[in-house]
């Protein structure tokens, strides 16, 4: 049986990635794209959107959302769900601010 | 049948153009109308010159009557007439030409003047007043020298002219007699408040300062102040005050004081003939906004036609200035007396100051900055009288939060009641609109405008007419015929672009927080769009911002499906050399690079790079001579050629070298949407030309310059610009038609559509036949170009943007204990 625990790794510090921007952490054979709101908020979500896989870290970060840069999915950075008339749902990670680092909060299998 | 009367008006101003407006309606045939205006002009929207001055609106967008309507009534409008004689015994008026007329009835409405304050040098040249379009146009023509300017007077008109000027450029300096601004609308601490913001605006405000003289030899060098300060101008506006127009009535014997004095049924001395507007005096009072004018149109109308029921009454009006950005609200008496209470609300760091001056649990004057939502609620309970001592704790925070939860904008309209004024100027309440709505089923703000006169004069009102609307036909409401530029704003492209310009706004931040954006960082669909005009617009002071490009733009490569990216450098004009495929070979083995095809644009698409090699790949084609082929840009892409007088047998001219000259010359100009080109050696066509959206057919004569063509989602051959002679002409109009284009397209408009909208004959006529205008657009292509011309892969192979090309960590986790 696999249990997920939660581990926490710190990744960077958030002046690595420009204000309304994003930048990927490849984690295995995972790709996960942490983003940067204009006010400093720093979300984690997999690489990859809902609709064909789209890589969301290429996207235009607006508000609490990016816009996918294949074919203009919203995604709600902090759920990972779909936004408006379309459905599907990314994987979110938790992660959280220690002063100017960014922690990541990853279930790994123990 | 009965003779229709003759009706002569003097002055074609606000109040008599409604005034007509109302007799058209319930009398169309009841009289024969001339009209004199000492205006060459029809009747406009005089309130709205101030947005005119700034740059927001043009003269055509606030005219109330066009011709036709003159025509439609049968009225003869005599333009530029100045009436200089009335004779009441033979019932005729004289104008200054010469042309007389005579009258059944007569309408003075010739409005007021402004006051010039008699210091010597006020009649230089450089000395204006604020009143009429030719004062408009004196400022923007002085505003051309971007010099200095004064304004005297720090009321309504005197600070609209001095925002206006300072949009256009000048350097402004208000001069007020008064210890703050519009003292007679705003109580100290707001006059104060409005006083910060202005000067925040960089506009310069002496109070307490009076005129000694205006200095000068043959015009304006500047004004000197009591204090013997002296202020250097070429501009000096005087805003002091309007005294009524009454000269021509007291030299034909009517009754006049300050102003023409009338009864409440509008009739003056001599029962025959009627006055309007801001020349008379009812009760000893004389009018100066436009509520109580139309008031007197709507009566004088029906005691023109014989129904003598309606009386003018005196009603309080606010006053609102136009100053975009600006919000204040001001209506009542606001003094402070012993029997009077206020409540006061401040917001220092918003900037908002809220003051009810209550007597006996009654609201008698209301103060708003910073935030007037309420205006129009308090002025109601104003009017209404209402006792508020129930709701006294809560009442200055507005209505919103009167019976707990609070509202939102849209639920506070809803809760109006049916007899709240919306419109102050044309006094229409909230039950006159929304009657009018269902009963005449209007859908739109024009409709509303037309049929209700609601949000037609001084537009502050549109907002609440707009809920209004969406709250009465939901869903049905369609906002006006401009489609927003998406969901951040209710502003159209033009409207935006206009904006920016006239405001002088150069970053995304104050666009959105100029023009009132509704999210904090707008979408996908308005940033790129911004980001884009502002690049256009400030070539040399903006600086672009990658994040609100799309990912294309922002890493200079294409995305593909699969997440990898495709690499197109430039091959000018197509033409390529075994050094240049030789090096692409390299890379495409080096890097391993899965597929290599000739795009349709003449040149070479490497397709499957990994993100991370991006910058490599760049390295190795610049070592070559490559450049960024910009096939991901809403910028100039490709110049197709034919091989031309160079080898091909029907060429006429080198049309090989003439596109690799226009590629070298426009690479790296960013437009509204992509930008392709072709040169064709002769009519045969063999780069296809006349599908692009600039193509130049080489004849014998020299060049046939076509554009708007399209050849992508919809196909359309090219219209001919025109012909000339020489490359250097055909450079120069090929520039300048792309700048124009710049100028003016809404972002990922195609050209094709661009033409359609602004009309294949207004385009040719600025190009080919206005050299100024065409040397206009050619220098500023030019001078942005300085900007633009810098290659964006040798700039990331420097190092620019890495955290772009590089994954910010790689993580190999370890399982917990
Ligand atoms: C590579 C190329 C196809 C090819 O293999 O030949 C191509 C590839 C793409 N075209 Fe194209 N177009 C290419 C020539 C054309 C042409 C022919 C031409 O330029 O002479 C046209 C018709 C002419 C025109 O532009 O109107 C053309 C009309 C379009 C359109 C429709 C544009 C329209 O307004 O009607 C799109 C869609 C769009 O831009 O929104 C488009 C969009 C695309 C995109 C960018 C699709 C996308 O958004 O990802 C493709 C990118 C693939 C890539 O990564 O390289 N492509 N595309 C050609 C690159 C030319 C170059 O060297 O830069
Ligand atoms: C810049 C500016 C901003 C304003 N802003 C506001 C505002 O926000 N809200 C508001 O309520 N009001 C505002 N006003 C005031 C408003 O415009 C006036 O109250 C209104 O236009 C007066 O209308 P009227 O018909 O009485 O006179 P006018 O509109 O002044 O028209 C009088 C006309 O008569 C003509 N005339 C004069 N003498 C003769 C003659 N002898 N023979 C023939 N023609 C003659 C004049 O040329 C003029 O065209 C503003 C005014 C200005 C100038
Ligand atoms: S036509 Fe253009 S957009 Fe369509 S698949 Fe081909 S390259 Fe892509
Ligand atoms: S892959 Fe994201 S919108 Fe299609």
């Amino acid at each position: 049986m696999n249990a997920l625990t939660q581990t926490w790794v710190r990744i960077g510090k958030i002046s690595d990635i420009p204000p309304r921007g994003a930048r990927c952490v490849r984690n295995g054979d995972m790709n996960i794209a942490i983003f940067r709101t204009a006010d400093d908020r720093v979300f984690a979500l997999e690489d990859k959107c809902p609709h064909k896989n789209g890589p969301l870290s290429q996207g235009i970060v607006h508000d609490g959302c990016v816009t996918c840069p294949l074919h203009n999915w919203v995604i709600s950075l902090e759920t990972g769900a779909a936004q408006g008339a379309d459905e599907g749902q990314t994987l979110s990670f938790p992660v959280r601010l220690e002063g100017d680092e960014i922690v990541l909060g990853l279930g790994v299998p123990s | 049948m009965t003779e229709k009367q003759k009706l002569v008006v003097i002055g074609n101003g606000m109040a008599p153009g409604r005034m007509l407006e109302h007799l058209f309606e319930s009398a169309p045939d009841a009289f024969d109308v001339t009209i004199f205006n000492a205006e060459p002009r029809v009747n406009y929207d005089r309130i709205m010159l101030s947005p005119v001055l700034s740059g927001e609106k043009s003269f055509e967008d606030i005219i109330i009557h066009g011709d036709g309507w003159y025509i439609r009534h049968g009225v003869m409008l005599y333009k530029g007439h100045k009436v200089v004689e009335i004779d009441r015994q033979a019932k005729t008026v004289r104008s200054e030409h010469g042309e007389v007329a005579s009258y059944d009835k007569l309408v003075i409405a010739t409005g007021s003047a402004p006051f010039i304050i008699p210091v010597p040098g006020h009649d230089l040249p450089g000395v204006l007043t604020y009143r009429d379009l030719d004062d408009v146009d004196a400022m923007l023509l002085a505003a051309q020298s971007r010099g200095k300017a004064v304004v005297i007077g720090g009321g309504l008109l005197g600070l609209e002219a001095a925002a206006g000027l300072k949009e256009r450029g000048m350097d402004v300096t208000v001069i007020h007699l008064m210890p703050t601004l519009m003292e007679r609308q705003l109580d100290p601490a707001a006059g104060y408040l409005l006083e910060r913001e202005l000067e925040g605006r960089g506009i310069k405000i002496i109070t307490k300062a009076s005129t000694k003289r205006i200095i000068g030899e043959t015009r304006v060098e500047g004004i000197e102040l009591e204090d013997g300060t002296i202020i250097p101008a070429t501009l000096v506006v005087m805003a002091v005050g309007i005294r009524p127009s009454a000269a021509l009535a007291r030299d034909a014997g009517l009754s006049v004081n300050r102003g023409i004095v009338v009864t409440d049924s509008m009739q003056t001395s001599d029962p025959g003939i009627f006055a309007v507007g801001e020349c008379v005096e009812i009760n000893g009072n004389v009018y100066g906004l436009v509520a109580p004018l139309y008031q007197m149109a709507e009566v004088a109308a029906s005691h023109l036609i014989g129904d003598m029921a309606k009386r003018f009454v005196e009603t309080s009006t606010a006053t609102k200035l136009k100053v975009t950005g600006i919000n204040l609200y001001s209506v009542g008496d606001f003094a402070e007396a012993e029997d009077r209470e206020e409540i006061v609300l401040r917001d220092a760091t918003a900037g908002v100051y809220k003051r009810l001056v209550l007597k006996d649990n009654r609201i008698l004057g209301v103060v708003l900055y910073g935030e007037t939502a309420d205006g129009a609620w308090f002025f109601d309970l104003l009017k209404k009288q209402t006792d508020i001592s129930e709701m006294r704790e809560t009442l200055i925070f507005g209505q919103a939060y009167q019976g707990g939860s609070q509202l939102d904008p849209m639920a506070a309209v809803a809760a109006l009641p049916d007899d709240a004024e919306i419109c102050g100027c044309n006094g229409v309440c909230k039950g006159k609109i929304t009657g009018a709505i269902t009963s005449k089923g209007l859908k739109g703000l024009d409709d509303v405008r037309a049929h209700t006169k609601a949000s037609a004069s001084c537009g502050t009102c549109t907002g609440l007419v707009e809920q209004l609307l969406s709250l009465t036909l939901g869903d049905a409401y369609n906002p006006a015929a401009v489609t927003p530029m998406c969901g951040c704003t209710g502003l159209g492209h033009d409207d935006v672009r206009r904006l920016i310009k006239a405001k002088g706004l150069k970053t995304i931040p104050a666009v959105m927080q100029e023009l009132e954006w509704k999210t904090s960082c707008g979408c996908a669909k308005c940033r790129p769009a911004l980001n884009y005009y502002l690049v256009c617009d400030w070539p040399d002071e903006y600086a672009d911002d990658y994040q609100s490009r799309f990912i294309n733009e922002r890493v200079h490569a294409n995305i593909q499906k699969d997440g990898t990216y495709s690499v197109v450098p430039r091959m000018w004009g197509g033409m390529t050399s075994s050094k240049e495929l030789r090096a692409i070979a390299d890379v495409v083995d080096k890097f391993n690079i899965p597929a290599v095809k000739c795009t349709g644009g003449q040149r070479i698409d490497m397709l499957g790079i990994r993100k991370e090699d991006l910058p490599a790949v760049w390295a190795d084609l610049g070592k070559a001579g490559f450049v960024s082929g910009q096939a991901y840009a809403k910028g100039l892409r490709t110049v197709k050629t034919c091989v031309g007088t160079d080898w091909c047998r029907f060429g006429t001219q080198d049309s090989t070298g003439l596109g690799i000259k226009l590629e070298k010359f426009m690479w790296g100009s960013w437009t509204p949407a992509k930008l392709k080109m072709a040169v064709s050696g002769c009519p045969r066509n063999c780069s296809e030309a006349t599908c692009k959206d600039i193509g130049i057919i080489c004849v014998d004569s020299g060049y046939d310059i076509h554009f708007a063509g399209a050849a992508g989602l919809d196909i359309k051959g090219t219209e001919v610009l025109g012909h000339v002679k020489t490359e250097d002409e055909v450079m120069e109009h090929v520039v300048a038609l792309a700048q124009m284009y710049r100028e003016q397209g809404r972002y990922l408009e195609r050209i094709y559509k661009w033409a359609k909208r602004i009309g294949l004959e207004e385009i040719r006529r600025q190009i080919m036949d206005e050299p100024d205008k065409r040397k206009g657009y050619y220098d500023r292509f030019v001078f942005s170009q300085k900007f633009a011309q810098v290659d964006p892969w040798s700039e990331r192979v420097s190092g620019k943007d890495k955290h772009e090309f590089n994954p910010m960590a790689t993580l190999t986790l370890e399982a917990a204990e």
